[in-house]
């Protein structure tokens, strides 16, 4: 089991609030991913949940059990590091046993969950290596393996795969993923990247300055952001923001439109403007549009076989139901 | 583009580097040599380089004249006395600095590198006024207790930088994985940090050994080092060149070995936290 709720959880280091007082639940067995630029807050609102911060006033319970000042060892969370955190003079056999070492469990128990641990990621043939001698991914792996041996109430994770190459970092990606729906045990994973938290999450908790800014599944958070700055802050590339008069036409302070949602055409449309750059990516094509008279670049995101080039004049036309609305204090319109 | 080496280049900074290395070296290999010649020989202009009658009565004439052994054995008490008890306070005070720094951490690490920086002498006065008081001039404990807080400083800053090297997310790991402060000392820290500390009690046993300053000046008979050992050679009544040199090279012989044996481990320690 491992249902974590925060009761007005809040954190201060000295003078300076990190995290004003908050409130979170999370669900046993959810993939929780705690999403926000950094200094948001967010790894330390994980390192709480650890217990490697105090809290400064607030309950953190896991499973109806209040363990705000219970020692980290002792809430039965495991934890992946950004760094791995491995210990460097230690075997891999040893690393993931070193928690099991320390519950004092059986020597044969221990074993049998070793072996488990080591055929599920891979790292049978590394039992007897050290850190060192392994490759960024297997020490990701090995540090993962450390957390399941334990069979935690939750695994947390903290930026765990961003020292890692683009094409590996895809790769566990997928392999957290299928671990969470093999384990179906709580999983809290920080991120900065979006891409992650949209692809992973059941639940994503986007903060801010230590505020919440939403909490939503990355469908209720692509399509209904609750704010401007989740609207920004979640899609790839951003989404569109116009102000001023074409705005108000829509009744709003402020409209979004994702480059998704934005209709090029070289004959008609809305909005004229020019092409600037254009990024192909095979699949897809980013244009780069100026001169609009609305913004200074609008990204469009076109199909990959668009015949639009530097220079071109281009028109453009929201998809009328995909406008997004926000009032004066950045406040989505219903 | 790929830098030009030339052969001729190569071998004119090989040979000034040989130069340059064997200039630094020439004094150790000098006073070697002179150690086994005669006062007349070791005296003689121009000097004589390998063609003299090769003698060991220096090092028996030492021998002889002074409690060489003694002199050892008060040097090893004190260079590995010190070293000792200034780790046994250094380790804590390190631990806290690199582990839990407070706001002024630094500003004590700056201020006890800044006490290297006073002239030694300014304090003779009231150090050898309060030993006497204590009754503890020379005295081994006088010397463990001056050199230890004589090189307390570079002891702390030592094992603040390897400390510091070790990933304060490695001990919360531990931490995670249910180590109590014990467990985590023991079994991560400690393994972690032992080239370090190794390091840290090598390089001090070197410079407490090496100190002529304090301890000559502290002691006279009953705990002289070799570093009087060797001074009370160039005694007012001549110099005895040739068994200068011999005490000299009685008085390094030791630390030169251990040097030797421990290079790797020096020098792993000394650079350690340069590189990555």
């Amino acid at each position: 089991m491992g249902r974590i709720v925060l009761k007005g959880v809040r954190k201060a280091f000295g003078d300076v609030e990190v995290i004003p007082p908050l409130d979170l639940e999370i669900e046993d067995g959810e993939f929780v991913v705690f999403v926000g630029p950094s200094g948001c807050g967010k790894s330390t609102l994980l390192r709480l949940i650890a217990g490697l911060e105090d809290v400064s006033s607030g309950d953190i319970e896991i499973d109806e059990r209040n363990v705000s000042t219970v020692s980290p060892a002792k809430r039965g969370l495991a934890m992946v590091f950004q760094s791995y955190a491995l210990y460097p003079h230690m075997s891999v056999r040893k690393n993931i046993a070193f928690p099991l070492r320390m519950s004092k469990m059986d020597k044969a128990e221990q074993d049998k969950r070793i072996a488990h641990a080591a055929s599920i990621l891979n790292l049978t043939d590394y039992l007897e290596r050290r850190p060192g001698q392994l490759s960024g991914g297997q020490r990701q792996r090995v540090a993962i393996g450390r957390a399941i041996v334990r069979e935690p109430a939750a695994f947390l994770f903290d930026e765990p795969l961003s020292n890692l190459d683009a094409a590996l970092r895809h790769g566990m990606r997928v392999e957290i993923g299928e671990l969470h729906k093999d384990l179906a045990t709580t999983m809290i994973y920080v991120t900065h990247d979006q891409i992650e938290a949209m692809t992973m999450a059941d639940k994503i908790v986007v903060l801010r300055a230590g505020y919440i800014e939403q909490v939503g599944s990355p469908l209720e958070l692509y399509h209904k952001p609750r704010n401007l700055f989740v609207a920004g802050f979640i899609g790839s590339p951003t989404m569109n923001l116009f102000e001023g008069a074409t705005a108000a036409e829509h009744g709003a302070h402020t409209i979004g439109v994702r480059p998704e949602h934005l209709v090029p055409s070289k004959t008609e449309g809305l909005w004229k403007g020019r092409v600037g750059l254009s990024e192909h990516l095979g699949s897809d094509t980013f244009l780069h549009i100026h001169d609009t008279g609305l913004t200074e670049t609008i990204t469009v995101r076109a199909g990959g076989d668009i015949d639009l080039h530097h220079n071109d004049t281009v028109y453009l036309t929201p998809e009328a139901d995909k406008i997004h609305r926000f009032d004066a204090q950045g406040l989505r319109i219903a | 583009m790929a830098r030009a080496i030339t052969t001729q280049k190569k071998v004119m900074w090989t040979a000034l580097a040989w130069a340059f290395g064997l200039a630094i070296f020439f004094p150790i290999l000098w006073t070697f040599l002179t150690s086994f010649k005669t006062e007349a020989t070791a005296i003689a202009d121009p000097p004589v380089w390998f063609l003299f009658d090769w003698t060991t009565e220096n090092y028996t004439a030492v021998q002889e004249r002074s409690n060489y052994p003694k002199a050892l054995m008060n040097s090893i008490i004190i260079a590995v006395g010190s070293t000792l008890l200034g780790i046994l306070i250094a380790v804590p005070a390190a631990w806290a600095m690199a582990f839990v720094p407070g706001r002024r951490t630094k500003d004590v690490l700056l201020w006890m590198l800044s006490t290297k920086m006073l002239p030694a002498v300014g304090v003779l006065y009231p150090l050898v006024l309060l030993a006497k008081w204590l009754g503890v001039m020379d005295s081994r404990i006088l010397l463990v207790v001056v050199l230890m807080l004589i090189n307390l400083p570079i002891i702390v800053w030592m094992l603040y930088t390897y400390f510091r090297e070790i990933p304060g997310e490695i001990l919360e790991a531990a931490r995670m994985d249910g180590a109590s402060l014990s467990s985590e000392i023991l079994y991560v820290l400690t393994p972690m940090a032992v080239p370090g500390i190794a390091s840290t009690i090598l390089l001090n046993i070197i410079l407490a050994w090496n100190e002529a300053f304090w301890t000559i000046l502290l002691t006279t008979v009953n705990a002289a080092p070799l570093t009087a050992f060797i001074a009370s050679f160039s005694a007012p009544e001549g110099l005895f060149y040739a068994k200068l040199s011999a005490a000299s090279m009685l008085a390094i012989a030791p630390i030169l070995v251990m040097g030797w044996f421990s290079q790797k481990q020096l020098v792993r320690g000394l650079t350690f936290g340069a590189v990555k």
